[in-house]
């Protein structure tokens, strides 16, 4: 997780201040110095030297570097490599999104509905949350391995040709139903808690209409979620992005011929097995650009459900 | 409910059980493929019921080492998660609170400029710095330690926003009445702050274990010493060792035990998980 946005008061400087509050001293520094000085060594000079890299050219031996301006990233667009991969993750986050947005929200609607045994079936619902990238990567691997796979096994006997290993679209499939199935249980939370504060006066009164459940859960259960939909949209294809690094390791390493290789897993290839520092740094440049870019859109939905 | 219809309520148990097992499925094979011996792993089709081997596989997994007999053994790999997720955790909230507790109780210079410094690195996840933040680490010769794993995800924004939250709802009164008795700022913190943002300290430190527990990138860059792996690394090297040897049953042991802790934390402590969750990312 990247993180979630800035709560709405942080921006008005007045009221994050105690009325009442300490004398000046040295001490305020000291307490934010811990976090101050990790933020400056590995958050602040890296990134400034992603940039600064991100203009440079090193020839093979590192011995002479020379400032290119924005080549690299003249390269970088140009490259149909480049261009394959973000098509690519594109494709793969939205399908992530999408895919355990939707089941979970299915979920959600019917757990909202049940009253007795609601805590069980959360209980059994939420834990795939806990499990790592790379081990959702491991059990799916497991399931759909060409020869052993247990579904395998399934779609062989319906006659179906399954080998990940060697076709892209099947392999593209099988990572993106490992990731959306960690995330299931991260939105089902998010779901049920916006539905359960729905007022219950406003579904029964809707019902007292005549309005049967599917119509209740359109006209009004589902515009008044849209807001957390849209929250999760933009944390799913943050998770799509950057999270799943340790499914596709796990699975498929980018391959076969790259049809699974999603933007982070080129950074890391090209930077520490590929060690083309300036592309790599370029790349993490425009990678850099979309986490801020997704962290703004997530700013202004929260500025809008405060007015709500 | 608002209206009584059996048949409605039947099917939304009938799709919420149905989804259930869905997800559980990848965790129940995971089960089985641990209880059976590893030839029985290699005839298709592989079982569906537990075997009788589990509490074999569970020794070898614990005491035999990975990648050869030299290796670390799977209990070796649990420990060195356990202490990076813990100093992760621990970490994170400790420096987390330090700040909120200044920028929110103190006057002083530069306040707002280290509050956004902080925001920043929220733009900033490890797997957009990867190569340079490698280089720092290279550089301060942290490669191959515990600190390396660590240091550069401890930084927290989301957890020094909550923090803020946390104290902004505080009551003056309780810093006038702290002040009376002759308080410092510290014995505040102490005495006052922390027992009072108990349960979120709790909340956040189940979600911050987690997301320890389960770095995967980061450890793999910074260890070479196998002695120093994870076991998210550890899974990684027995899944390309299964081209040569595929012993699923130990595989998925070992799987099964780098997932127990942390399912664990979220099962046993599920009022503080939903609350960590839901309170740091909104």
């Amino acid at each position: 997780m990247t993180g979630g946005p800035l709560p709405h008061s942080a921006r008005r400087n007045e009221h994050m201040l105690k009325r009442v509050h300490f004398k000046p001293s040295l001490l305020p520094f000291l307490l934010v110095a811990p976090q101050i000085v990790i933020t400056i060594v590995f958050f602040f000079w890296p990134a400034s030297q992603a940039l600064y890299q991100s203009f440079l050219v090193e020839d093979a031996f590192g011995l002479s570097t020379e400032f290119v301006w924005f080549d690299n990233f003249i390269e970088l667009f140009q490259d149909p490599h480049y261009l394959g991969a973000f098509q690519r993750t594109a494709y793969f986050s939205l399908s992530v999104a999408f895919i355990a947005m939707f089941s979970a929200l299915v979920l959600a609607a019917m757990a909202d509905r049940i009253v007795r045994g609601a805590t069980t079936y959360r209980t059994l619902l939420i834990w795939p949350y806990a499990i790592a990238p790379v081990l959702a990567g491991a059990l799916w691997v497991f399931m759909f391995d060409p020869t052993l796979g247990i579904f395998v096994y399934a779609l062989n006997a319906i006659g179906i040709d399954w080998n990940y290993k060697l076709n892209g679209d099947q392999a593209m499939t099988l990572v993106i139903l490992a990731s959306a199935w960690k995330q299931i249980a991260y939105n089902f939370l998010f779901f049920i808690a916006a539905m359960q504060s729905i007022p219950r006066s406003l579904i029964e009164a809707a019902a007292i209409d005549g309005a049967g459940p599917l119509r209740r859960f359109t006209t009004i259960i589902f515009p008044l979620i849209t807001p957390t939909s849209f929250f999760l949209l933009v944390v799913n294809v943050v998770y799509a992005f950057f999270d799943t690094f340790g499914v596709i390791d796990a699975m498929t390493q980018g391959g076969p011929a790259n049809a699974t290789q999603i933007l982070v897993y080129k950074v890391y290839y090209d930077g520490f097995v590929g060690l083309d520092l300036g592309g790599s740094a370029a790349q993490s440049v425009v990678l850099m650009a979309i986490v801020i870019l997704l962290t703004v859109v997530q700013f202004r939905f929260i500025e809008r459900k405060v007015e709500y | 409910m608002i209206e009584n219809r059996p048949l409605i309520t039947f099917l939304a148990h009938a799709t919420i059980i149905l989804g259930i097992a869905i997800v559980a499925f990848p965790i129940w094979i995971t089960f089985v493929a641990a209880s059976h011996d590893a030839v029985r792993m290699t005839q298709v089709p592989i079982p569906l019921w537990p075997g009788d081997q589990f509490f074999v596989n569970l020794k070898i997994a614990l005491t035999r080492g990975l990648g050869g007999a030299q290796g670390p053994t799977a209990a070796t790999l649990l420990l060195n998660s356990l202490i990076t997720a813990l100093m992760i955790a621990v970490g994170k909230i400790v420096i987390s609170m330090l700040s909120a507790f200044a920028i929110v109780y103190f006057r002083f210079p530069f306040r707002m400029g280290f509050f956004w410094m902080i925001f920043v690195t929220l733009m900033l996840p490890v797997e957009v710095r990867i190569l340079p933040t490698f280089k720092v680490v290279a550089d301060l010769n942290l490669l191959d330690s515990y600190w390396g794993m660590t240091l550069p995800l401890i930084a927290s924004a989301t957890a020094t926003f909550m923090f803020r939250q946390v104290f902004l709802t505080i009551p003056d009164e309780m810093l006038e009445a702290a002040r009376i008795d002759g308080a410092g700022p510290m014995r505040f913190f102490w005495d006052i702050l922390i027992p009072m943002s108990r349960t979120n300290i709790a909340a956040l430190f189940v979600i911050l274990f987690i997301y320890g527990w389960n770095q995967y990138l980061w450890p793999l860059l910074i260890t070479t010493d196998s002695s120093l792996y994870t076991i998210t690394i550890g899974i990684k090297n027995l899944l390309n060792s299964a081209e040569l040897t595929p012993e699923w049953n130990i595989i998925m042991m070992t799987a099964l035990l780098a997932m127990i802790p942390p399912v664990l934390v979220v099962v046993t402590m599920q009022k503080m998980f939903v609350k960590g969750l839901t309170e740091t990312d909104k």
